[in-house]
């Protein structure tokens, strides 16, 4: 079981959580031109590193904010955690 | 080789059994090889097996970091299928389901193949109507497929909750009379005792760890076991593929997730076939022993971990407890995870790359043992003729930019919602 502290509730257990995925991913600029590579890189294309990942969860059985986790894909061990518009501290 | 049959099985009677042949070898890695393949899991036996039977490719060596049969190949829940309804899909698990049928015969080693079935249920109208046009296509692609109704189930698995107040009231389901299951261990041992006795290299505890690539061209693998020459190498490292592509540069549609299984104690048969609840997120079936072997949803966060954790059991669980009310007593004796290779749309890739001499094979998902023999045969044609085959001509790198995906499921790119 993870137990992941919510940056607005506190540590919860996995079970009130939903999983979004990687959060270093941006969508390409909206009003620019966007050349197809950059769009299927948005779409299709993961770091996917064995070790540290900065990912999306929801608190969807909680407070229902999303915010962003740095886990470690091999320990599950989790590092930190912030809101959408902050950086990690580790 | 040593043939496998009844009378060398008396013969060996009469020593104890103590003067069998090694099924295969345990050579030191030779100074360069025509074909380099990465993996010993089914995948990377059956592509070497295929290389030197149907191509006369035999100065190949399969690299191995851990042992033969270690990863997914032994980790997996053994379910055999062609139930597909995209035609790229149906058309290469039909070529795989047909290779399932003489694969015994062909490696003279018992795969323990069991078209016992498969039932994936349904429960409702629209579902009964989609699972009808499932079998349709199935059945135009010249693949068995039977619609079941809600009595016809009744006499196949009485035991299942039939009641109509239920969540999931069981309306009826779509059969695959072929698809069934195999022994794992028996296709990874086979393959790997067969491509020996052809020439093939099976070097254990030999992890690769980078690759020299010259002028876009590949030269040779480092290993923990030294540096090894070779003009083409095959990557069959299923969840660990991330990891060799960033070793060359290649960035892919794959991300790393863990499933999870489980069996029971072992139990008078109960289950004659495959049973899939999807709605529940649950399957099961009984394996030869008597457990029943069941599985369902991956963890749903990336993971590198081969073990899993309890949320997810205790979920699947829940779900084939709703199907199944009477396996509530059944003793739990094992759980285990594997990391699969998931790729953006749920289906594999088998191509060759931008590197002249790496070809990749990967994108398996939760289905790829079924794909054994098969993604060995057209990996194979791929690596030796430089080629694809005409079998993997849809699974390329290519459509995550021309569109051309094969969106089975159609979940989109969130691997851990599939
Ligand atoms: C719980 C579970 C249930 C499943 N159920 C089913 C099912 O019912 N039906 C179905 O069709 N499929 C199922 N699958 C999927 C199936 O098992 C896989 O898709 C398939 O086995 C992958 O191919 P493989 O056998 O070649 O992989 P693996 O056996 O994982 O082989 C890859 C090998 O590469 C090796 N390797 C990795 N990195 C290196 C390196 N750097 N150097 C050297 N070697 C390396 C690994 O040690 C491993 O042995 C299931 C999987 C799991 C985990
Ligand atoms: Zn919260």
């Amino acid at each position: 079981m993870l137990e992941i502290k919510c940056p607005y509730c506190g540590k919860r257990s996995q079970n009130e959580f939903s999983y979004g995925g990687d959060a270093t991913i941006k969508r390409p600029q909206l009003g620019e031109e966007i050349s197809t590579e950059d769009w299927d890189n948005f779409v299709y294309y993961r770091d996917n590193p064995r070790g540290k990942h900065s990912e999306l969860w929801h608190h969807v059985s909680g407070c229902r904010q999303w915010f962003k986790v740095s886990r470690d894909t091999a320990t599950h061990e989790i590092f930190d955690t912030c809101k959408m518009n902050e950086d990690f501290n580790v | 080789m040593q043939k496998y049959s009844v009378f060398s099985l008396v013969k060996n009677a009469f020593t104890n059994h103590e003067n069998w042949e090694v099924a295969w070898k345990d050579p030191e890695p030779k100074k360069e090889y025509d074909v380099i393949i990465v993996g010993g899991g089914g995948h990377g036996l059956a592509t070497a097996y295929y290389l030197a039977k149907e191509h006369g490719i035999t100065n190949v060596a399969i690299l191995e970091k851990g042992w033969i049969g270690g990863g997914n190949v032994g980790r997996n829940t053994t379910i055999l299928r062609s139930n597909y309804m995209f035609d790229s899909n149906a058309h290469f698990y039909e070529f795989g389901m047909k290779l399932w049928e003489t694969l015994s015969q062909e490696l003279n080693y018992n795969v323990m193949y069991s078209p016992r079935g498969i039932i994936n249920l349904a429960h409702s109208d629209a579902q009964m109507n989609a699972y009808a046009r499932r079998g349709n296509s199935m059945r135009l692609n010249g693949i068995d497929a039977i619609l079941l109704g809600r009595d016809d189930l009744k006499k196949i698995i009485p035991f299942a909750d039939f009641s109509e107040t239920c969540r999931f009231p069981i309306h009826g389901g779509l059969m695959q009379p072929r698809g069934g299951t195999a022994r794992h261990d028996a296709v990874a041992w086979g393959y790997a005792r067969q491509a020996d006795s052809m020439g093939v290299d099976i070097i254990q505890n030999c992890e690769v760890t980078g690759f020299d690539v010259n002028n876009g061209k590949i030269e040779g693998v480092q290993t923990s076991r030294g540096n090894i020459k070779t003009k083409k190498v095959g990557l069959c490292v299923a969840g660990s593929t991330t990891l060799l592509a960033d070793m060359l540069n290649m960035r892919l549609p794959i991300e790393a997730h863990v499933l999870q299984a489980c069996v029971s104690e072992p139990v008078k048969p109960l289950l004659h076939n495959v049973v899939t609840f999807g709605a529940g997120h649950f399957y099961c079936s009984q394996s030869d022993k008597g457990e029943m072997v069941m599985g369902g949803d991956l963890d749903g966060y990336n993971s590198y971990a081969q073990r899993g954790n309890m949320p997810m059991i205790q979920h699947v669980l829940t779900g084939g407890l709703a199907v199944f009310p009477n396996f509530s007593r059944l003793k739990m004796l094992r759980t285990w995870g594997g990391i699969m290779d998931m790729s953006m749309d749920g289906s594999p890739i088998i191509d060759k790359t931008h590197i002249e001499g790496v070809y990749l094979n990967c994108g398996w998902c939760y289905g790829g043992f079924k794909a054994t023999p098969s993604s060995g045969f057209v990996f194979a044609h791929t690596i030796a003729q430089d080629q694809v085959h005409e079998l993997n001509s849809d699974f390329n790198l290519e459509r995550f930019h021309t569109g051309k995906i094969i969106d089975e499921k159609g979940v989109g790119p969130k691997p851990w919602i599939g």
